[in-house]
């Protein structure tokens, strides 16, 4: 088993890249390997609850995050300061999360085999 | 070192492309092993045959598809990104009722699976053009 770290730095909307990852992520979780998903800069935004993208045709991306621990994926972070920076709260989140800091960060990212940020 | 590539920039578009096939082709020169070079999101546009490059450009597309073919790279494309964005295969063209095919066939088209199992047998996956 390998340890894959997931860096989503994305807003939620406006580029693909959140749903990129989260493929990502789910199909790493089929296989088994052990998962460490961490939410900073504009990806604390995936977090958010009541998101409805319905005006932009687009799909929420979110949805499928509430399914993350069917999947096996329980490490779940999400970087304090960028929810901060951005004036959100932690009540104001879909799933719980675990916070962290940017030396857990760097400490999670060090015990990794394979870092995807996107 | 056995490595493996994901690709998600598109060729002409972004730097990340050109990065991933000069990388590629250091690494084959030092002797590494290139286990799979996987193309994701915009950046299964690489492994589009059907793109036509001005004369004083170099033809990104030419160039990975010689390369994969002279080291008999691995090379897959993410199937739901390909089909996404009009790289299709005979069968998929076929199945979806679209007027040609577009894969360069040296490249096969499949799902992430292949990406996770380049994960599991690599020592390093390195990403371009995010």
């Amino acid at each position: 088993m390998k340890t894959l770290t997931f860096l989503a730095r994305s807003a939620p909307y406006g580029s693909s890249k959140a749903k990129a990852l989260l493929d990502m992520v789910l199909s790493a979780a089929v296989f088994e390997q052990k998962i460490q998903y961490i939410f900073l800069d504009d990806g604390v935004y995936q977090l958010l609850a009541g998101q409805d993208p319905s005006s932009l045709a687009a799909k929420n991306v979110s949805a499928a995050l509430p399914a993350l621990e069917l999947y096996g994926v329980d490490q779940v972070f999400l970087d304090l300061a960028s929810l901060q920076a951005r004036g959100l709260s932690t009540d104001q989140l879909l799933i719980p999360v675990t916070t962290c800091n940017a030396a857990d960060i760097s400490k999670m990212l060090a015990a990794s085999d394979m870092v995807f940020s996107l | 070192m056995i490595i493996s590539l994901v690709i998600h920039g598109a060729p002409g578009t972004t730097q990340g492309a050109q990065t991933a096939l000069t990388f590629c082709r250091a690494a084959l020169a030092a002797g590494h092993r290139i286990y799979r070079v996987f193309f994701y999101e915009d950046g299964v546009h690489n492994a589009n045959a059907l793109s036509v490059w001005p004369q004083d450009e170099q033809d990104l597309n030419a160039a990975w598809a010689s390369l994969v073919r002279e080291h008999e790279l691995d090379a897959v494309v993410c199937v739901a990104s390909a089909l996404k964005r009009g790289v299709l295969n005979a069968d998929e063209a076929s199945r979806y009722e679209k007027p040609a095919a577009s894969v360069e066939p040296a490249f096969d088209i499949s799902g992430l699976g292949q990406w996770v199992d380049a994960c599991l047998n690599s020592d390093r996956v390195v990403s371009f053009g995010v």
